[in-house]
């Protein structure tokens, strides 16, 4: 990095990384099968411990 | 289909418990201990392993290994059996991580007083320690992944990826931030150094915050409070954005302990966009907390638990909320150096760490105990004593660090600086470190009445006994009913690639900052003047790390016009090219020293470590009286001190090395001739030697003790730069 000239690459990279991987990230959770959602939200509970303190 | 049947691992639990209890006392009463010595200096004189210097960094590791540690172990092996529906891989693996840590923590407080330190914040313990973590951890590792390997639920629910995320990057932090090259059994020198050295460090220290203190207990988030609770996580699809998208972020922002310093623009600014962005996935989390309450809310009124949680899950939003606004290069400029990161800490480690702690202790010994807890009450009580200490320590911390860092920037109009001696802006906050020190007495008082609780608890129930369950064994699936799987739900039972995701997800940050910063050179100009350490000065240097001075002083001026006028000239990246470790410290109780160098004589510096209120009315420093004891400083190693710093780049000659001590007694020398300027010195002196000569001892003269080595380092500190360089043959052109 010797001159100032051309930076602006830098901070368009970082928010490509960023936009892309949210974007991506996104896309697969919203492809998430709706019942496999509800199945994995209540594997805390599968234990029947009986606690209702 | 058959099912099987087996038995949880209560005990385990219960021992990582207690440990969790007693160390948690432990490290918070040090806390108390050193919160007094700004109050009153004098506290602990004379007895150098009660010194401030040496016992911060016990009492943050103590809080951090050994209480949130205890607390991360106790909470995964409850958690994780029961989410897998298998006992734990292997008891005797279970027992060596119990016993391991603890005997670690042992060590630890054993040799942090005694001096033995790296000065690597959150990374203090020495070489063989070190080691000692890295097998404990492997094998916490070995018995995580053996457990999730032989599990009975085929997917892996989102608390586990935590603990996986927790135990690889733990691992990959400690390794690399700690290569260091012993001089001997107990002590090593950093194999990075400087800029380099600090990135490292920073990139290790953020993430001990990102993978120790952080993920492992928003793992355990995701299940106490949904069993506290008795409902579902509120958006498992939430759980998943905010996990891939923290573990790859948080990474990237080490950089942001390193604003206005030495460091690269490009590194320093990495740090600051990328620490703004992990507001998103930190929050993705709080919210998740907060909103699984919905429908449940008149459950917090009288569930102690719940209360405890509230505001644990509370106080990490803060915490993540205040983080990326410190992380701006404006708002770190004030803050940087001051009790505002204190209060910034004690927030996330109070709130998030100590009450998280405290609600799962309360949700979880009645119950493994098979009873109920012996006083809502008591425990109501420990919740609000326990949070107003937490106001009470941050709100006065908060302040102290606005007051005193306007009054370093503050100029008259003639261009001098207002408040020209530090001791001003000191005296100034001292009613601040008053009231921060009841803080963290009413949260200790908590604390202990937690003590009492849990006693009572434990005594009016069952033993511990191991838990019985049963569960089918998992089958093989074909790859037929698996059709039209998507990839989330696929990588959550493939605990390998899940954990291989993971690691790449975390290296990334690292490799893309670290790597150009150690082997670009241009990224760290040299400055032809600066040369190594004498064998004298190195000496003095490694006393300044064992008294931990760096603990109240910092070796780094920011280009501010303030900091210029009150210190000097500004650091510059080369000038620390030959410091193993760096030591540029992060908390300025005491003035920076960077440039101390040839701006006091020697008496002053005599005096001064003598007892600080004699030349510095106001002082808060403690006196290192033991500096001057009768006795000869061991120099024995120097030859192979230097050597190793030559295998580490610094350019040592042989004929250094062979001259050393010969060299040493000449500085030093020079130094006690110096030093009888001040008639007062001359006076106590000969009365010294009449004494010794008295008590028939044997009198060792002041250049052979250690003051002597320390006053050499510190009047050689920045001193390189001012060298004017010499004509060489390109200049006489």
């Amino acid at each position: 990095m010797d001159t100032i000239s051309g930076i602006e690459i830098y901070p368009i990279i970082s928010l490509l990384i960023f936009f892309i991987f949210f974007v991506s990230l996104y896309t697969w959770v919203y492809t998430y099968k709706k019942d496999k959602i509800n199945e994995m939200s209540n594997l805390p509970f599968s234990d029947n411990d009986n606690d209702n303190q | 289909m058959e099912v099987q049947q087996f038995y949880y691992d209560n005990k385990i639990v219960k021992k990582f418990l207690y440990a969790t209890i007693v160390f948690g006392v432990v490290g918070m009463l040090v806390g108390l201990l050193i919160a007094s010595m700004y109050m009153f200096p004098g506290l602990t004189e004379g007895i150098s392993w009660l010194s401030y210097g040496r016992l911060r960094p016990l009492h943050t590791n103590a809080v951090i290994f050994a209480f949130v540690g205890n607390a991360t172990f106790a909470g995964i092996y409850y958690s994780m059996q029961r989410l897998l529906k298998a006992r734990m891989f292997s008891d005797f693996l279970s027992n060596v991580n119990f016993w391991g840590w603890q005997l670690i923590i042992v060590a630890a407080a054993i040799s942090l007083p005694l001096g033995y330190t790296t000065s690597k914040e959150y990374a203090e313990l020495e070489w063989p320690i070190d080691i000692a973590i890295a097998i404990v951890w492997v094998v916490f590792g070995i018995n995580m992944i053996g457990t999730i390997l032989k599990r009975r639920e085929r997917h892996l629910y989102v608390a586990i990826w935590f603990y996986i995320a927790t135990f690889i990057t733990v691992a990959v932090l400690h390794i690399f931030n700690s290569l260091e090259l012993p001089v001997n059994g107990m002590k090593s020198y950093s194999v990075y150094a400087g800029v380099q050295d600090a990135l490292v460090q920073w990139w290790y220290g953020h993430n001990a915050v990102a993978f120790f203190l952080t993920t492992p207990f928003l793992g355990l988030m995701y299940y106490y409070l949904p069993k506290a609770a008795n409902r579902p996580v509120y958006s498992y699809r939430l759980s998943i954005i905010h996990f891939w998208s923290l573990i790859f972020i948080y990474i990237w922002a080490g950089p942001h302990h390193l604003l206005y310093s030495a460091l690269p623009d490009w590194a320093q600014n990495l740090g600051v966009v990328f620490s703004v962005m992990l507001i998103a996935p930190s929050w993705g989390g709080m919210i998740n907390g907060l909103l699984t309450l919905r429908g449940a809310w008149d459950k917090v009124r009288t569930d102690p638990v719940l209360k405890f949680f509230v505001v644990a899950v509370t106080g990490y939003g803060m915490a993540t909320f205040e983080g990326p606004m410190l992380s701006l290069k404006n708002v770190n400029a004030i803050a940087h150096f001051t009790d505002w990161i204190v209060a910034h800490v004690h927030v996330g480690a109070l709130a998030w760490n100590g009450f998280l702690t405290f609600g799962m202790i309360y949700w979880l010994i009645p119950r493994m105990t098979k009873t109920s807890l012996y006083s809502v009450k008591l425990a109501n009580f420990h919740f609000w004593i326990g949070t107003l200490g937490i106001i009470l320590y941050a709100l006065p911390m908060y302040v102290a660090g606005f007051t005193q860092a306007s009054m370093w920037k503050q100029f008259n109009p003639d261009g001098t600086l207002k408040y020209g001696n530090f001791l001003e802006t000191v005296k100034e906050i001292m009613p601040m470190y008053w009231m921060r020190a009841i803080g963290g007495t009413l949260f200790v008082i908590g604390l202990l009445v937690l003590v009492y609780n849990i006693i009572m608890t434990v005594r009016k129930g069952q033993t511990v006994e191991d838990e019985l369950a049963e569960a089918p064994a998992l089958e093989r699936i074909t790859g037929k009913r698996m059709k039209g799987e998507k990839f989330h739900p696929w990588l959550e039972r493939k605990p390998i690639q899940l954990t291989i995701l993971a690691t790449s997800a975390i290296l990334i940050g690292g490799i893309i900052q670290i790597v150009p910063t150690i082997m670009v050179k241009s990224n760290i100009p040299t400055i032809s003047t600066v040369k190594p350490y004498t064998p004298l000065e190195l000496e003095g240097r490694d006393l300044y790390i064992r008294e931990g001075c760096v603990n109240c002083h910092s070796q780094m001026i920011r280009p501010f016009r303030s900091e210029v006028e009150r210190y000097g000239e500004y650091s510059k990246s080369g000038e620390y090219v030959y410091d193993h470790p760096f030591l540029w410290g992060s908390k300025r109780t005491g003035p920076d020293l960077m440039r101390i160098g040839g701006k006091y004589s020697d008496n002053w510096h005599f005096n001064h470590m003598w007892d600080p209120q004699s030349t510095s009315a106001g002082s808060i420093m403690p006196s290192y009286k033991w500096l001057f004891d009768n006795k000869k400083m061991d120099r024995s190693e120097i030859e192979k001190k230097m050597k190793v710093m030559v295998k580490l780049g610094v350019p040592y000659t042989d004929e250094d090395i062979a001259n050393a001590q010969e060299a040493m007694d000449k500085q030093a020398a020079k130094i006690e001739e110096s030093l009888h300027v001040d008639p007062d010195f001359v006076k106590s002196y000969e009365a010294s030697k009449k004494a010794a000569q008295a008590n028939g001892e044997e009198f060792v003269p002041m250049k052979d003790r250690e003051i002597t080595a320390l006053i050499a380092y510190l009047q050689r500190l920045g001193t390189d730069i001012k060298i004017k360089p010499a004509a060489t043959a390109d200049n006489s052109k």
